[in-house]
C-alpha cells in the first residue's frame, strides 16, 4: 500500500471542540490564573450584552471561592432576561453557537465561543460539569442543567436537568469549577473596576473568597440597544455576498436595495451599469463571475456611511467622566466622543477620556485605559493601536513629558466602538492597526490634549497668584518684622504694600497670646459687602464685635459675621481662642480675595 | 573692621525697611553668579564678576522666603559682632534650626547666602566673626612662618619643626608672616599621594620647593597662601594635578579665581600660577595607565572649551586632544614607571621646559 492510502487512514475532521482543547491560548486561557480573568470577563460580557437587550439595568454578582486545593468555583449571576430552556445546553455547551454572530451591530460578545469555553476549560482540568440556572420571568419556573461538552463532536451534554424554584424572578447564574490561582486577584478586581467605568449604568459585586467589593452605579438610564442593521456594500467579501445572493428571489436591483443599508435606487443603478449586468436579472442566478464584478462595482460607488446611531451605542461624555469620577479621585476629566466614522464599511465611533492628577501617581507612565465594546482590554497593550495612537501625539505641546507614552500623573481612556472591531487574535485583547480608527484615536486625544493644557495654564496662574498672595500677606511681614529688629525702629506697616500689589480683599488670621485677630481689608476700588466664615474649635464668646450667629458643629463652632467695606476700609475682630480651624470669605469673587492664615 | 562689617549688614536691613516704609516690595540686587557673568580685569589680572545683576524681589514665596533667611542671617550676625563672638559655616546652619520659615534646607544654601552678604556688604566673611571648618590642607618646604595663635606667637620652620604631615594652614591667613625661605618654587599638589611622594623622595631638598598640599578644590585660606607666597616672597607657583576636567578647575581656581568667589578673586587668585599636568599630551608621550572618559567627564570637558578662564590656545589644545583621546589619567599614574620616576624624570623635565627651574 502506498504512504497516500496510509496517510488517509489518518485524514479526519476536527471538531472547533477539539482543536480549542488544544489551543487554549487563542482564547485567553493560555495559563490558569488567566483563565479565571477570561471565565468572568465572558461571562460578565454576556450577561451585560442579555440585560442591554432586555433594557434592565444589570445588576451582576462574580463569586470566587476557593474549593478544594488550586481548585475555585466561580459565579456569575445577572438578572438579565434568561435564557429559554431549550436553548440553554447549546448556549453553554457547544462552541460556536450564538445570537449575535450574524448581525452587524455593537456588541460585546460575538462568535458565541467565550463562556462555552470556559465550560470546556473546566472539564479540562477538573471533569466536573458546568452549573447553570437560568429563569426567563415570573411565571416560569427557573431551570437547572449540569452540562458538558462532547470534545469529539461539540455537542453538548446534559447530565442532569431539572426544574427548581429560584428568588430571581428572571436572571442567569454560572457556576464553573476549575484549577487556577488567585494570583492575578489585582488584575481581577481591575477589569471589573474597569467594566464598572464604561458600563455606568451597571452593579457589580464582586466576593472573592469572602472579600467583597461593590462597583455603584453612576446613572440609572439604561443605555439604548444598538439595533442591527444590514451589510454595507462596502464591508461585504465575495462569500457573503455569494450567501446573501443565494438566498435571495428578488432581481439584481431589489436585492441591492433591500439586502444593503444605505443603498437606494439610484446607487443600486450605479452600480448595476458599472458591472455591466441587466437591473431585471434574478440575482441568483448570476455566475461567479458576475458576482465578482457586481462587488467590484459595489466597492468602487460612493455610498454613505452605515446608519452609526443605530447599530453603535456610544458611552457619552458625560457619563464616561461620571465612570471615571466615581471610580478615581482627579483634578481634572475630559471625555470627547468623536463623529462616527468607517472602516472598510463597518461603522465605529471613538471616545475617549483624559484625566490628570487627583490620586494618579504622579510618577512613571500615564495608566492607559483601553476598551472595545465597553469591554476593558487587559493585556497586550503593546501590541494595541490605541497605544500606538497614544505615543503618536505629542503631549510635551499639552504640558506633559512624554517617553514614547506620556508621563506623569495622566490617565488616557480610549473606547472603540464599532459593528466589527477588528482585534489582532481571537483572545480579543488588542485593536489591529487600521489607518482609519488610529486616525481618529490621535485626533481624539489630540483636543483633550488641549483642554488639558488650558487647565494646566489655568492652574499655573493660579498658583502664581496664590505665591505672590502667600509672599506678599504672609512672608513680607516677617521680613518686616525681622528688619524693624534689626533697625532698632518701630515695626513697619506693611498694608500700603499688601494693598498697592494685591489690590484685592484681603482676610487675615493671626494669633498671638492666646488673641485671635481676623482683619479684612478692603483694597479694591470698589465697595464690598462680605460674610467671614470662622469654624474653629474656639467659642470666641468675647468677641469684639460678637458674630451674627454661631453654629455648633458638633464641638467645632462656626462663626459668622457680616461686615460691609468701604474702599480702603478694614475691618477687625480679635477674641480669646487658640486660632485653630478655617476661615472663609463669601460674597466676592475668587479672584478679588486673598485668605491668609497666619497660623499655620 | 567689626564697626565697618556691622554698619554695613545693618545697612541691607534699614534699605528693606525703607523700602517697605514706602511701599516697594523689599528687594537685593547682586551680581550673577554664574560663567556667563565673569570677566578679565585687566589691572589685576584675575577674573571678576562682569556687569550682569539680577534681582531678588520678595514678589514670590521663594524669593521672599530667601530674603526672610537673609534678615535672619543679618540679625544673627550683628548680634554675633555686638556680642564679640564667633561661629563655623556649619554651627550657622544648625542655628537656622530655630528660624522656623527661614530655616536652610541645607549647608550649600547657608554658604551662598553669606557668599551673597560678601558681596553686597564688600566685607569678607571673617569680619563677620564667621570661619570655615579646618580643611587640612598644608605645606613642607624651605619656609619660615610666624604664626599669631590665641597661645601666642609660634615661629616654625617647614621642614625642620613639623611631622609627616607638614605644616597645617589655620583658616585665618592674616595670623601668618613668611619669615625667611630658601625656595626656588612653589609647587601647589591635588593628592596627599603625591604630596607625601614629593616629601618621601626628597623633592623639596633637591630643587628648593615648596609644596602646599591643594587637597582637591582648594579652600580660601589655601589659595590665600598661594597668593601671597606668590606675592611677598616673589616665587613661581605651579600647579600639579591629575590629568580630569575636574583637576583643571582646581588649577583655574588657584589662578583666575573660582566662579563662586570672584567678588574676591584679587584676594585669592593666583594669576602667575602655571599649570604643570598631568596634560592629556602627558597621558600619550608617557604612555599613562588611564581611564575612559565618563559622560561626565565629557560633558565638563565641553563646558570648560565656553568657559571664558580655559579660552586660550593652550587649554583649547589640550581640552581638544582630551576628547579625541576620550582618556584620563591620575597624576599616581607616574608610579607605573617606578616610584622614582615622577621627582627625577616628569618634573624636572616638565619644570625646565617650563622655565621654573
Amino acid at each position: 500500500m502506498g504512504i497516500a492510502e496510509d496517510l488517509a487512514r489518518e485524514q479526519r475532521s476536527i471538531s472547533v471542540a477539539e482543536f480549542f482543547e488544544k489551543n487554549k491560548h487563542l482564547l485567553g486561557f493560555d495559563s490558569p490564573t488567566r483563565g479565571i480573568i477570561t471565565t468572568i470577563k465572558e461571562a460578565v460580557d454576556n450577561a451585560l450584552d442579555a440585560c442591554e437587550e432586555a433594557e434592565v439595568l444589570p445588576d451582576i454578582f462574580v463569586g470566587i471561592r476557593k474549593v478544594g486545593d488550586d481548585v475555585y468555583r466561580i459565579t456569575v449571576e445577572d438578572n438579565g432576561p434568561g435564557i429559554v430552556p431549550e436553548n440553554i445546553p447549546f448556549v453553554f455547551g457547544k462552541l460556536l453557537y450564538g445570537s449575535r454572530f450574524h448581525q452587524i451591530r455593537q456588541s460585546r460578545g460575538q462568535q458565541g465561543i467565550g463562556i462555552s469555553a470556559a465550560v470546556l476549560y473546566a472539564q479540562l482540568t477538573t471533569g466536573t460539569p458546568a452549573l447553570v440556572v437560568s429563569r426567563t420571568g415570573a411565571r416560569e419556573k427557573a431551570h437547572r442543567f449540569e452540562l458538558m461538552i462532547r470534545t469529539e463532536t461539540n455537542e453538548p451534554q446534559i447530565v442532569s436537568h431539572e426544574e427548581i424554584d429560584w428568588d430571581r424572578t428572571h436572571g442567569t447564574r454560572i457556576e464553573i469549577e476549575f484549577k487556577s490561582t488567585l494570583a492575578a486577584k489585582k488584575r481581577l478586581l481591575d477589569y471589573l473596576r474597569l467594566t464598572a467605568i464604561v458600563n455606568p449604568h451597571a452593579r457589580i459585586t464582586a466576593d472573592i473568597d469572602g472579600e467583597v467589593t461593590s462597583f455603584e452605579r453612576a446613572s440609572d438610564e439604561v443605555p439604548p440597544c444598538p439595533r442591527p442593521v444590514l451589510p454595507h456594500p462596502h464591508g461585504i467579501e465575495f462569500g457573503a455576498l455569494k450567501r446573501l445572493a443565494d438566498a435571495s428571489d428578488g432581481t439584481v436591483e431589489e436585492f441591492l436595495i433591500e439586502s444593503f443599508s444605505r443603498v437606494g435606487k439610484k446607487t443600486a443603478e450605479e452600480m448595476i451599469g458599472i458591472a455591466g449586468l441587466k437591473p431585471t436579472r434574478r440575482v441568483r442566478r448570476l455566475g461567479a463571475d458576475e458576482l465578482k464584478l457586481l462587488l467590484d462595482a459595489m466597492q468602487g460607488v460612493r455610498v454613505p456611511a452605515p446608519p452609526a446611531q443605530q447599530c453603535l451605542s456610544p458611552i457619552g461624555e458625560d457619563l464616561i467622566c461620571r465612570g471615571l469620577e466615581k471610580e478615581i479621585q482627579l483634578d481634572f476629566v475630559r471625555a470627547r466622543t468623536r463623529p462616527s466614522a468607517v472602516h472598510s464599511g463597518h461603522a465605529f465611533i471613538i471616545e475617549a477620556a483624559l484625566g490628570y492628577g487627583g490620586k494618579l501617581p504622579s510618577e512613571g507612565n500615564a495608566q492607559i485605559f483601553r476598551f472595545a465594546n465597553r469591554v476593558p482590554l487587559l493585556y497586550q497593550q503593546g501590541a494595541c493601536t490605541i497605544t500606538g495612537a497614544v505615543s503618536q501625539v505629542n503631549w510635551r505641546n499639552y504640558g506633559l513629558s512624554q517617553q514614547t507614552l506620556p508621563v506623569g500623573p495622566a490617565l488616557i481612556m480610549v473606547h472603540v466602538a464599532s459593528t466589527n472591531v477588528p482585534f489582532t487574535s481571537e483572545s480579543k485583547d488588542a485593536v489591529a492597526s487600521i489607518p482609519e480608527i488610529e486616525r481618529e484615536i490621535v485626533l481624539v486625544l489630540q483636543e483633550l490634549g488641549r483642554e488639558l493644557k488650558a487647565y494646566l495654564s489655568r492652574r499655573e496662574r493660579k498658583k502664581q497668584q496664590d505665591d505672590r498672595a502667600r509672599a506678599v500677606c504672609s512672608i513680607i511681614p516677617e521680613i518686616a518684622a525681622k528688619v524693624s529688629e534689626i533697625v532698632e525702629l518701630p515695626l513697619v506697616d506693611t498694608s500700603p504694600l499688601e494693598g498697592r500689589i494685591m489690590r484685592k480683599v484681603v482676610a487675615k488670621k493671626q494669633t498671638n497670646d492666646g488673641k485671635v485677630c481676623i482683619r479684612v481689608t478692603n483694597y479694591t476700588n470698589s465697595e464690598v459687602a462680605l460674610t467671614l466664615y470662622n469654624l474653629s474649635s474656639d467659642t470666641a464668646e468675647d468677641a469684639e464685635p460678637q458674630p451674627d450667629f454661631v453654629d455648633d458643629i458638633g464641638g467645632e463652632y462656626n462663626k459668622v459675621w457680616r461686615c460691609r467695606l468701604d474702599v480702603g476700609e478694614a475691618w477687625q475682630v480679635l477674641y480669646t481662642g487658640v486660632g485653630d480651624g478655617v476661615l472663609d470669605l463669601r460674597g466676592v469673587e475668587d479672584t478679588m480675595k486673598v485668605v491668609v492664615d497666619l497660623d499655620v | 573692621m567689626d564697626a565697618l562689617a556691622k554698619e554695613r549688614l545693618v545697612g541691607i536691613a534699614r534699605t528693606w525697611y525703607e523700602q517697605m516704609r514706602d511701599g516697594i516690595v523689599p528687594y537685593v540686587r547682586l551680581p550673577t553668579r554664574t560663567k556667563h557673568n565673569i570677566e578679565y580685569d585687566d589691572e589685576s589680572e584675575v577674573w571678576k564678576y562682569g556687569d550682569k545683576e539680577s534681582t531678588r524681589a520678595a514678589t514670590t514665596e521663594k524669593s521672599a522666603v530667601h530674603l526672610l533667611k537673609m534678615a535672619y542671617v543679618i540679625g544673627f550676625l550683628k548680634q554675633q559682632l555686638v556680642e564679640n563672638r564667633s561661629s563655623t559655616l556649619r554651627e550657622l546652619y544648625y542655628i537656622s534650626e530655630g528660624w522656623k520659615r527661614a530655616k536652610f534646607s541645607a549647608q550649600d544654601e547657608s554658604n551662598l547666602l553669606i557668599e551673597d552678604l560678601e558681596i553686597i556688604t564688600d566685607v569678607q566673611r571673617e569680619a563677620f566673626h564667621l570661619r570655615p571648618e579646618e580643611d587640612g590642607a598644608s605645606i613642607f618646604g624651605p619656609l619660615r612662618i610666624r604664626e599669631t595663635t590665641r597661645r601666642g606667637v609660634r615661629e616654625m620652620h617647614c621642614q625642620e619643626d613639623v611631622g609627616e604631615a607638614g605644616y597645617p594652614i589655620p583658616n585665618n591667613v592674616d595670623t601668618l608672616d613668611f619669615v625667611d625661605h630658601d625656595a626656588k618654587f612653589v609647587i601647589a599638589i591635588e593628592t596627599g599621594g603625591m604630596y607625601a611622594r614629593l616629601m618621601e623622595n626628597g623633592f623639596d631638598e633637591e630643587y628648593g620647593a615648596i609644596l602646599v598640599h591643594l587637597k582637591g578644590q582648594p579652600a580660601r585660606s589655601t589659595r590665600r597662601v598661594l597668593r601671597r607666597l606668590s606675592d611677598s616672597l616673589d616665587l613661581p607657583v605651579v600647579v600639579f594635578t591629575d590629568g580630569d576636567p575636574w583637576s583643571y578647575r582646581i588649577y583655574a581656581s588657584v589662578a583666575y579665581g573660582s566662579i563662586k568667589s570672584a567678588h574676591m578673586s584679587e584676594l585669592l587668585a593666583t594669576p602667575q600660577a602655571q599649570f604643570v599636568g598631568v596634560q592629556p599630551t602627558d597621558i600619550s608621550d608617557y604612555d599613562l595607565p588611564s581611564d575612559r572618559l565618563t559622560e561626565q567627564d565629557v560633558n565638563a570637558l565641553k563646558a570648560e572649551l565656553t568657559d571664558p578662564r580655559f579660552a586660550t590656545e593652550y587649554w583649547h589644545n589640550q581640552i581638544n586632544l582630551q576628547l579625541e583621546m576620550k582618556l584620563k589619567s591620575e597624576q599616581q599614574a607616574f608610579a607605573s614607571r617606578g616610584l622614582d620616576f615622577v621627582t627625577k624624570e616628569y618634573l624636572p623635565t616638565r619644570l625646565s621646559e617650563m622655565g621654573v627651574i
